[in-house]
């Protein structure tokens, strides 16, 4: 009973907060309601037992897209208002294209009640979900074991994201001093340094 | 009790939302990339619902590799984004023509 209540609450707000995200008029207030939206996603993964989804959701989307989005946000000085001019225009062609999909998708979900669809057994393996070991440790084992080769891949995937961000938006400055490593890397001792054996009493010529 | 119907509601419901955010707002690139992700979380409840209700772990698996290749395409997309705007000073996706023939 109080997972079926906190199921409603939860999706009642995803999709209230999914159509503010739209329909807000000022961009920073749609990211807001994303983060809104990703935290009752989040919940309704807990509601099921996927906790590891669902922290990821709170810590990779709260905690680094949101905050991506806010910042670019915040830091483009853009008219929204002239942005938003064409709105009205659209909403026919959206609404008619929304409708469809609805449509479509609870004839789907229509079919799979009527008994016409049925859900297939899992193939019987490593990756069945058990009831003793906990989620998280679970989605660990198959990670790290089955799964290594595509964990890697995602890895480097965020690593050719990072360094493509970082290659986009950097702007080298003109008319500051870097740093020259190749030049402090060749450099010998003999050329830096000379002994000198000097006389006493006289100065020393630099 | 919750079946899985509840939770393909509620991701056919958020992926129409992020199909409609892209028809609407369609000169705003930052909505477009938000409704994007919109796009995606639904994608995500939906790898996940059927991972529960079926047994298999390897969903929660597949989500999360979707979640890493939406957090690699926010960050692209929002670079693309900034230095378009330090090009043009405008980022209504009306005006991206340059590369026309």
């Amino acid at each position: 009973m109080i997972q079926l209540v906190s199921f409603y609450i939860f999706a009642s707000i995803v999709i209230v907060a999914a159509a503010m995200v739209i329909f807000a008029r000022n961009p920073v207030h749609s990211v807001l309601w994303l983060i809104v939206a990703f935290f009752n996603a989040a919940g309704l993964m807990v509601l099921i037992g996927a906790e590891f989804i669902a922290m990821l959701l709170v810590i990779v989307y709260v905690g680094a897209v949101a905050v991506l989005f806010l910042f670019v946000v915040m830091m483009l000085d853009i008219d929204f208002a002239e942005l938003r001019a064409g709105f009205i225009k659209n909403v026919p062609l959206g609404l008619l294209l929304a409708i469809v999909l609805v449509a479509e998708l609870v004839l789907g979900i229509g079919a799979y009640q009527a008994g016409a669809v049925k859900l297939g057994t899992p193939e019987a393996g490593v990756a069945t979900v058990s009831t003793t070991v906990p989620n998280i440790e679970a989605i660990g084992a198959l990670l790290y074991s089955k799964y290594v080769f595509l964990f890697e891949t995602a890895g480097l995937i965020l690593l050719v994201a990072m360094v493509g961000a970082i290659v986009l938006t950097h702007r080298r400055s003109h008319g500051t001093r870097g740093q020259s490593i190749s030049s402090q890397v060749q450099r010998r001792p003999q050329d830096a340094t000379r002994n000198v054996n000097q006389p006493v009493g006289q100065g020393i010529e630099l | 009790m919750i079946g899985i119907e509840h939770y393909l509601v509620v991701s056919s419901i958020l992926f129409v939302m992020g199909v409609l955010g892209i028809f609407l707002n369609r000169k705003n690139v930052i909505v477009i990339l938000m409704a994007i992700e919109l796009i995606l979380l639904a994608v995500n409840i939906n790898l996940v619902a059927f991972s529960v209700f079926l047994g298999d772990l390897t969903g929660q698996i597949f989500a999360m590799f979707v979640l890493t290749v939406a957090a690699a395409e926010a960050a692209i997309g929002l670079a693309i984004l900034v230095i378009y705007f330090r090009g043009r000073g405008t980022i209504a996706v009306d005006d991206v023509n340059r590369m026309k023939g």
